[in-house]
């Protein structure tokens, strides 16, 4: 059984093993530096599909199918499954699952939710709840731009600190410890609010529960980033990244020398347009179960700390003046 | 060490970028300026078959609205207005791009609850406000007693 | 001739160039600012600052929204002077009719006629 250290971190004694992992994306990302890493890249943003609704389904369907097959698992060896998006009723989720015949438990943590379901499929595993636990996560440019701001074809500005939402999906399939990638710890992050009301900014909002979460996780392990060969946000961009670098400046932590986002990895900045770099719950899923679980398999990467970011923005309260609250979840994921 | 919003927010306005008014400036100036020229050809144009110039002038906004609708069709007004900023906005061909777009967004909704429901939703406020506006300056015009009633 | 054009290009610029002011100064969305805009044209239409600027401009004035306020306040003037009361209530949406007639129906043609776009480039 696990260990509560308190103030929201677990440790695994056990560390369930990562089983397998996919990825899937849209056509955007796949012209990015990581293109060689996807399973499932998409040729057009719609995949095929009348909505983009059902084209993030798609890629949650498609992450879902090849983890499965990656691992050499059948649909009823899978004792749960957590997923979430960012759409209203975790839509995406729930359509990408309802083929399945497995029981489903849906999550909103934003585009914290690759951390948040990867730590509680990993409790689940390792309380011996369950065998194997599917997590997963998506997000679709369109479908977010249409819920969130504005139509896609209207001819509005994006600012610099900006990020766009990457269309993509990412699944893990956590088991009983039998080989690496392992989970070790985890930490739930609170949310955190600190008075950020720029909608365009959402790298800015989130930086603030990323420090919060990885000192958190830190000192309740009694770690150092010395500990770790990449601490890694979810989806920080330029503007959350240089904040959270200066964030910990303030501790004397010189975090910069491990840190790496999700954000400043799925595109080229500079020739993609994507401003301050990519953002939603299948950027950090994406990047995870595209590169980084492959690294950390491969022994190239030893300890990480993957801890998603998610901007907990709802239109309506933003609209009625309130700020962004936001969380960030923090998995130690180890190759030892 | 903990940090209270207000230092944060400090920290966060020093981090993030700026926007570039040597960049954006410049292009809403000169893109905008070129939509109004189009316009001027137009109201030139209809002038010189017949039309009055209240008629012109009409006829000319209808024919923007037509050409904006269309490269908003073909997906090519929101590209120019990614660089034009409020050049694409502030012309009446913004006003049809921003009823377009949302038309041609929610068409996956149906005719009724998608088109039709939400063709409004960024320009409603135009018309609820321009409408209120002239009502209320009517009201002033007709109270002032410059006309008979 | 060229004059004409000339400054529909730099009026109707100038007005644009106000706009973008205000979007990157201000962090005004799209939507407040087309709403200051139009009414902002009523008012100037209104006092009769805006009648000099297109007589001048053509339709530097016109086509930017300032110009749809403008023509609202004139569309009030004329209507209170022809039916009195009730043109206060009719002067707007009468002079209003053809550019909203005009989006409606183009928007639905649109909408019939294209598949909406994706944007990913």
């Amino acid at each position: 059984m696990g260990n509560y250290y308190g103030k929201g971190t677990i440790n695994f004694d056990n560390a369930p093993s990562v089983h397998s992992y996919a990825s899937a994306v849209g056509p955007k990302e796949g012209q990015g530096p990581l293109a060689d890493y996807f399973d499932y890249i998409g040729e057009e943003a719609a995949l095929g599909e009348k909505s983009w609704e059902m084209a993030e389904v798609i890629l949650q369907k498609s992450a879902f199918r090849s983890a499965l097959e990656k691992g050499q698992l059948a649909e009823t060896d899978i004792s749960f499954i957590f997923a979430g998006d960012l759409l209203n009723q975790c839509t995406c989720s729930s359509y990408g699952i309802r083929d399945f015949d497995i029981p489903f438990i849906g999550l909103f943590g934003a585009c914290s939710t690759m951390a948040e379901s990867l730590a509680l499929a990993s409790v689940f595993v390792e309380s011996g709840l369950a065998q194997n636990a599917a997590a997963m996560t998506s997000s679709h440019f369109c479908s977010a731009e249409r819920q969130f701001r504005m139509p896609v074809n209207y001819g509005g500005q994006r600012t610099p600190a900006s990020q766009w939402t990457a269309t993509a999906a990412g699944c893990v399939v956590v088991a009983p410890r039998k080989a690496p990638p392992y989970v070790r710890a985890a930490t739930f992050g609170k949310v955190t609010d600190m008075g950020v009301k720029d909608v365009n900014n959402m790298g800015g909002a989130m930086a603030g529960a990323a420090y919060e979460t990885i000192s958190t996780h830190l000192a309740n392990t009694q770690q150092s980033i010395n500990d770790f060969d990449m601490i890694l946000t979810g989806d920080l961009g330029k503007v959350g990244s240089g904040l959270l670098i200066d964030l910990f400046k303030r501790d004397s932590v010189d975090i910069a020398r491990v840190h790496a986002d999700c954000g400043l990895m799925l595109y080229k900045i500079s020739e993609q347009d994507v401003h301050a770099g990519a953002s939603g719950c299948g950027c950090s899923a994406s990047v995870l179960c595209g590169y980084i679980l492959k690294r950390i398999s491969e022994g190239k990467l030893k300890n990480v700390l993957f801890t998603a970011t998610g901007a907990l923005m709802s239109p309506t309260m933003s609209q009625q003046g309130e700020s962004i609250p936001a969380v960030a979840h923090a998995v130690h994921i180890s190759a030892e | 060490m903990k940090i209270t919003n207000q230092e944060y927010n400090e920290m966060l306005k020093a981090s993030s970028p700026n926007t570039k008014l040597h960049m954006t400036l410049p292009k809403a100036f000169i893109i905008g300026g070129f939509i109004c020229v189009i316009g001027e050809v137009f109201l030139k144009l209809y002038e010189r078959y017949g039309a009055g110039r209240e008629t012109a002038a009409m006829l000319t906004s209808i024919t923007l609205i037509a050409v904006s609708a269309i490269l908003t069709g073909f997906k090519l007004y929101d590209k120019i207005a990614k660089h034009a900023g409020a050049g694409t906005i502030v012309p009446i061909t913004g006003f049809a791009n921003a009823v377009v777009a949302p038309a041609l967004e929610f068409k996956t909704e149906g005719f009724i609850l998608g088109v039709g429901a939400k063709m409004f939703i960024i320009a409603g406020p135009v018309i609820v406000y321009g409408i209120a506006a002239s009502v209320f300056y009517g009201l002033i015009y007709y109270i002032s007693g410059t006309v008979p009633v | 001739m060229f004059m004409d054009f000339l400054w529909a290009f730099v009026i109707g610029g100038t007005l644009c160039l106000i706009g973008q002011l205000l979007i990157d100064l201000t962090k005004l969305n799209p939507a407040r600012i087309l709403v200051t805009f139009v009414v902002a044209g009523v008012l100037l239409g209104g006092v009769g600052l805006y009648k000099p600027l297109v007589d001048f401009a053509g339709a530097g004035a016109t086509v930017p929204l300032t110009g749809f306020g403008y023509l609202l306040s004139e569309g009030v003037q004329k209507a209170v002077g022809e039916k009195g009361l009730l043109g206060i209530f009719t002067g707007g949406f009468t002079a209003a009719a053809s550019g909203i007639a005009a989006v409606v129906v183009f928007a639905l043609i649109v909408a019939m006629l294209f598949k909406r776009g994706d944007k990913m480039t």
